[in-house]
């Protein structure tokens, strides 16, 4: 295995935000996590990125690059220079951060905006320059964090068929977390079940089917339902109660 | 538009007040009168003019320096924060009429005390704002830099400096419109030009018009100055909703 956290836990004082979690990953697959609001997925993402420790269990996994919730691009930044901000990070001038970025330009379909600030691109355009940045951290790992889960329906189908795409372009070992079963069913070669606070596997599905997949095939119908019922959800999505006095 | 209407229905008020004799020429002289002022005095306030707003020009760009030096060296070393935040905060409770003449004692009745004098008043607007603005960085975007590895003073140059940008101008601005009050101070506690000097002459002789006039200069400097640093800031920090075009919500 290329990624793999074993029996993680993790608690940010007395709220224990993933316990016992194991999440495995090869190389080139993308493994979806799913699972409510507050059962510690970004905390997950965290730990592959470094950027935190846990408290028991062990992380392995090569670099990682992390494309946060919300696509974190820096508002005072054009698109050019927020999809080369990991270069820049890295100590590159600006001028070659911007000719790295831009050879991508064409094929993200960002050619035309590359002087727009964020507040300028649509919601679509936005996660793609996130991507590309996060692409261009030249890591072998991407976590990315509910990438399409500020957009709307339509667009969120576009972006999903484009990012299936392009990772069959450039294949790298994926770890994307959603609340969204669909968008984890469509893209993933593995879903990682996680329940509320504190957040355990509940299961973990392998989905074995030929690509491209589209939301109608039955397969994926199938799989959607049985990763549903292992939620302990209704088969119609509804939002989940949240616990009383979270005020969302 | 709404604020000239305003000002001119104020002045308009003030003059029918002075003219009908309500109130004492020599205490309130009336808008026409300080008019006449700016206009016969206009050789000794146009050089006075010229030497405040030097003073100010020099304070204020001490401040800056002084402001962005405490503030970036306050963000990036605990040592210094802690010491220097609590004599930050205490500077600005010195009482700057008691100790403009100490300050003319030392440095004498040149250009450096009122230098000083503007810089004390003006710089700390400009550190806490600017520190704060460092500090109040968007968590997401901090952990995105740490995930890529960038390093404290590309944190620094990459993240934290352009986020400060929108509040450090906000510290300028307040700066800007008080740097005027430090000069005038400096003047007052020993000068032999300047408007401050010139207002606290013209008080004494009871030419109460002259010295509106020199308040009127003041009050346009002030005023400069604070559009002066607005105007750059919207070019500079052209991605917040306040510089929109539109100017926002």
């Amino acid at each position: 295995m290329d990624l793999e956290l074993t029996s993680v836990r993790k608690a940010y004082g007395d709220v224990v935000a993933l316990d016992g979690v194991t999440v495995r990953a090869a190389a080139n697959e993308t493994v979806a996590v799913v699972g409510p609001s507050g059962c510690g997925k970004s905390t997950l993402l965290e730990l592959i990125c470094g950027l935190t420790e846990p408290d028991a269990g062990t992380v392995s996994s090569p670099p990682a690059a992390l494309m946060p919730q919300r696509d974190g691009l820096l508002p005072w930044l054009s698109s050019l220079d927020n999809a080369g901000l990991a270069l820049r990070a890295r100590g590159a001038s600006k001028r070659a951060a911007r000719a790295a970025a831009h050879e991508h330009f064409e094929a993200f379909g960002l050619t035309g905006f590359e002087r727009s600030r964020p507040a300028e691109l649509s919601g679509g355009m936005r996660q793609r320059v996130a991507f590309l940045r996060t692409l261009l951290a030249g890591r072998p790992v991407l976590c990315l964090d509910e990438p399409f889960g500020a957009l709307d329906a339509l667009t969120r189908g576009q972006m999903q068929r484009w990012l299936a795409g392009a990772l069959e372009q450039e294949p790298r070992t994926v770890v994307l977390v959603t609340h969204d079963v669909e968008e984890a069913v469509l893209l993933a070669d593995r879903i990682v079940l996680l329940s509320p606070r504190p957040g355990t596997v509940v299961e973990t599905i392998e989905v074995d089917l030929p690509r491209p997949r589209a939301r109608t095939d039955l397969a994926v119908v199938e799989l959607r339902e049985r990763a549903l019922r292992a939620l302990g959800e209704p088969a119609v999505p509804h939002p989940a109660p949240e616990p009383s006095g979270s005020g969302r | 538009m709404a604020a000239l209407a305003l000002v001119l229905l104020a002045l308009l008020g003030w003059e029918a007040i002075v003219r009908a004799g309500i109130v004492d020429e020599l205490l309130l002289p009336a808008p026409t009168g300080v008019a006449q002022a700016l206009w016969s005095d206009r050789s000794i306030l146009g050089e006075d003019l010229l030497v405040t707003t030097g003073e100010v020009i020099l304070g204020l760009a001490a401040a800056l320096a002084l402001g962005a030096a405490l503030g970036f060296s306050m963000h990036l070393w605990a040592p210094v924060r802690r010491t220097l935040r609590p004599l930050v905060i205490g500077s600005q409770a010195v009482p700057i009429p008691v100790v403009a003449p100490l300050f003319i004692l030392v440095l004498g009745f040149g250009l450096a005390p009122k230098v000083l004098m503007v810089a004390l008043i003006c710089f700390f607007p400009v550190t806490i704002n600017l520190y704060d603005g460092l500090r109040d960085v968007d968590p997401d975007a901090r952990k995105l830099l740490r995930s890529l590895d960038a390093s404290r003073w590309r944190r620094l140059t990459l993240l934290e400096a352009p986020s400060a940008l929108p509040a450090t101008f906000t510290g300028i601005k307040i700066a800007a419109a008080v740097a005027v009050i430090g000069a005038v101070f400096a003047e007052w506690a020993g000068s032999d030009r300047g408007l401050g000097h010139t207002l606290l002459i013209a008080n004494g002789q009871l030419e109460t018009a002259r010295a509106f006039a020199a308040t009127v200069l003041l009050f346009a400097l002030a005023i400069a100055l604070y559009g002066l640093f607005a105007l750059l800031e919207r070019r500079v920090v052209d991605w917040t909703p306040r510089t929109a075009p539109r100017g926002g919500p």
